[in-house]
Formats: C-alpha cells, sequence, structure tokens
C-alpha cells in the first residue's frame, strides 16, 4: 500500500523563487536562506519520494473571484508552471498522479471532505518555490506531485482544525491506495507576513518559534488556534500557517524533527522550514 | 458593516465577504492584467480601459492614482492590485513601502532589522494581547 513516510513545511516566498531564476541565489541576501535548505535538498534526495502532495495556496494566477474553492485537488497528468504577471517561472512542468489523486479525491468526499476536482490549473510560486527549495534547478522535478490547493486569500479560510482533520482524512486515503507508493506531504506558505496597508512588513519571530513548537510537539492545540491570533500576531497574509496543519494531520502524532530552520527577511516574509519525520520510518 | 473581531487590528483590512463584494469587479480588471493584450491595452488608455469594467468612479480614480490604500479600501485585494503594480514594473516590496508610508530603501532597512515589530500593532482599541 502506500505510505506517508515524512511531512515538509516551508515558506513560499516569489522573490526566492525570483533570487533563483535570476542567478542571485549567492548574494549574500539571499545566501542564509538556500543555506538553510541545504541539509533538506540531501534528505529529500535520500527519501527519494514517488509522490509529493503539494498543499498550497493560489494567489489569484489559476482562480480568480469567479469560483473560490476552500480545498481543491489537481487531478491532471500535469500542471504547467503560471504566469504571474512577469512570465512563467522557468521550472520544469510539474507532473501529476492523477490514478492516486483521483483515489484521494474519492476516498475524502466519502470522508465528509467535500473536494473540488481540478482537472486543467496552472501552478504558482506558491507550489514552485516549496519544489524549487527542494531540488533546486533539475531538467524535470524527480517525483510526481499531487497539488492540493487552499484558499487562503478570500477570508475565511478553513479553521486550522479543519484543515488538521483533512491531513488526518489524507494519511486514510493515502494509506487505502493499493499500489507501493512512497509519499511526502508537504505544507507551505507563511510564516508571518503582512503585504497590504500602513501594517506592510510585520514580522513576529516570537510568534512562528512559538509556532514551530507546538506544530510539531502539540498539532491539537495548534488546530485550536483561531484566525484573528493569526492575522493579529502573524500578519493578514500570516494566516497561510494554518496550512501547514494539513501536512501535520497526515503525520503520526509524534515525530522527529529531522531539521529546523527560520530566517528573516526574504523581501517580505519571514522565511520557516520543517522537516518531519514519522517515527515509525526514522531508521 | 458588520462589526468584526479583526477590525480591531490596525493598518489592516481583511479581504472577507463584504470586501469582496465591494470590490468584485475591480479585483477581476486586476485578473484581466494577466493578459499581455490587456496590459498593452490598458497602458494606451488607462481610463478607457476602466470604463470597460463596471466599478465605481471612486474605484477608478484609486487605479488611476495608483493609491493603493484606498484601492484596499475599497474592496481590492493585495493579490490583485498587485497585478497592477506588475504591469507598471514594481515589485511588492515597492508597493508595500507605498502602502506603509516610508521610501523602498527604508522599508527595505526595516525587513532587515527583523521587520515591522508586533509590539504597538496589535490592537486598535491599545489592547496589547500576547
Amino acid at each position: 500500500m502506500a505510505r506517508i513516510t515524512a511531512g515538509v513545511a516551508t515558506s513560499h516566498v516569489p522573490a526566492i523563487g525570483a533570487a533563483l531564476d535570476n542567478g542571485k541565489s549567492g548574494e549574500d541576501y539571499w545566501k542564509p536562506v538556500f543555506a538553510g535548505y541545504e541539509a533538506s535538498k540531501l534528505w529529500i534526495a535520500e527519501q527519494k519520494p514517488d509522490v509529493i502532495i503539494l498543499v498550497y495556496n493560489d494567489h489569484a494566477s489559476a482562480f480568480s473571484l469567479e469560483v473560490i474553492p476552500t480545498f481543491a485537488i489537481g487531478c491532471a497528468e500535469r500542471f504547467n508552471p503560471a504566469d504571474e504577471g512577469w512570465g512563467p517561472r522557468p521550472v520544469p512542468v510539474v507532473e501529476g498522479h492523477p490514478e492516486l489523486a483521483w483515489h484521494m479525491a474519492e476516498s475524502l468526499i466519502l470522508d465528509e471532505f467535500d473536494m473540488t476536482i481540478v482537472n486543467q490549473m496552472d501552478v504558482d510560486h506558491g507550489l514552485t518555490v516549496p519544489l524549487s527549495l527542494l531540488f533546486g534547478q533539475p531538467e524535470a522535478w524527480p517525483c510526481r506531485v499531487i497539488p492540493l490547493a487552499v484558499n487562503v486569500v478570500q477570508y475565511p479560510p478553513p479553521t486550522g482544525h479543519r484543515c488538521y482533520s483533512l491531513g488526518k482524512a489524507i494519511r486514510r486515503a493515502v494509506e487505502s491506495f493499493p499500489k507501493d507508493l512512497k509519499v511526502v506531504v508537504f505544507g507551505t506558505g507563511g510564516m508571518s507576513h503582512q503585504l497590504q496597508g500602513p501594517r506592510a512588513g510585520l514580522i513576529n519571530s516570537a510568534f512562528d518559534n512559538a509556532f514551530l513548537d507546538q506544530l510539531v510537539d502539540d498539532p491539537v492545540a495548534q488546530s485550536k488556534v483561531p484566525h484573528l491570533d493569526y492575522m493579529r500576531e502573524a500578519g493578514s497574509e500570516g494566516i497561510e500557517l494554518v496550512m501547514w496543519l494539513v501536512m501535520r494531520g497526515a503525520l503520526d502524532d509524534k515525530v522527529h524533527v529531522a531539521h529546523r530552520f527560520y530566517h528573516v527577511p526574504a523581501s517580505n516574509t519571514a522565511v520557516g522550514h520543517l522537516v518531519l519525520e514519522n517515527a515509525a520510518s526514522t531508521t | 458593516m458588520t462589526e468584526r473581531d479583526y477590525h480591531d487590528i490596525p493598518g489592516t483590512v481583511v479581504f472577507d465577504g463584504e470586501q469582496s463584494r465591494l470590490g468584485y469587479h475591480l479585483n477581476m480588471f486586476c485578473m484581466s492584467l494577466m493578459k499581455a493584450d490587456n496590459r498593452t491595452a490598458f497602458k494606451a488608455d488607462e481610463r478607457a480601459y476602466l470604463e470597460r469594467y463596471p466599478m465605481t468612479e471612486a474605484q477608478r480614480q484609486a487605479v488611476l492614482d495608483r493609491n493603493w490604500n484606498r484601492m484596499i479600501a475599497l474592496g481590492g485585494n493585495i493579490y490583485f492590485t498587485s497585478k497592477i503594480a506588475a504591469t507598471d514594473g514594481l515589485s511588492f516590496q515597492q508597493i508595500a513601502a507605498i502602502m506603509s508610508g516610508v521610501t523602498q530603501p527604508e522599508y527595505a532597512q526595516m525587513m532587515l532589522g527583523g521587520g515591522r515589530s508586533v509590539e504597538g500593532n496589535r490592537s486598535r482599541k491599545g489592547r496589547q494581547i500576547g
């Protein structure tokens, strides 16, 4: 059967992708950001997942305001990098895993998570920047990717508890898939940042680090944190952090922290990153 | 306006149902700038292009003035209005500086210094939580 062995959490700041694409990753400003992912690149090269379920949000690229799905799963064969106004990022096309994705869609819906099924979707920096951070600049991404888009642009996003519960349902879905596949779940977005208005540039390292601690040690408590706390403490766009709870829900209650990284700033945003292994998968 | 707990957060407009309803056409205009042809048409005659969308006059004027905070107040969402910025060749950080009333170098320096502190920025009523 398919199994989830690990989870990865990371910010998905567009400027990180731009820095990499424009050959600026060696500059003093960016060096510490990319250095924080070196260990994870080695880790994932060893892990060799067959599939990544990548939880992210679209930023008015594939979804405008015409249709706003709370949870959407990409079931297509492939997903093209979106043109976000500067032309598409020069990264490989994302190859999906329609068989597992459709199995997940069916399992999740019958498990009472009313997913939107998406067969045509471009993927923006929310999905491609995490892949770049973990895999660098390959000719092709080394594994299949199932995009799982969460609405966090239109208030209200799903609650932290709902996201955490979805993670558990994703695990049930994956573990009921009959083929032998190694799956890693990514939760992306955050950490503290605010992009709009007079409070733009807000960063709250204390909140971010407490979030990293609690996400690992007591995700149930973290899942009960209301939206107001994220928006007040971590900025209006810091609410993206609820997506990390989807990843956490898909893992064991007890996890091993293989890597943790935190850095300020990347453009307007605090960068946070975790690599979590299921205790049973640790050798 | 329905009172919401998050209205207490200073310097912040939460893009909720009320804002989305006000800003729908403004945001859909912004979305149209994803296409190169539309960017060209907008740049050629901004006023005429804006007339194609059933926005309020105040929204059109805010776009023409590049008054980023006003666009947000009138229902714009930052991920949509930033498409105008991209059309103008401005980065996210440049418009963030404008919206918070400082120069881009000052803003960049603030970020390098750890960003804007949450202390004093949590609550309009002055309540300090946490």
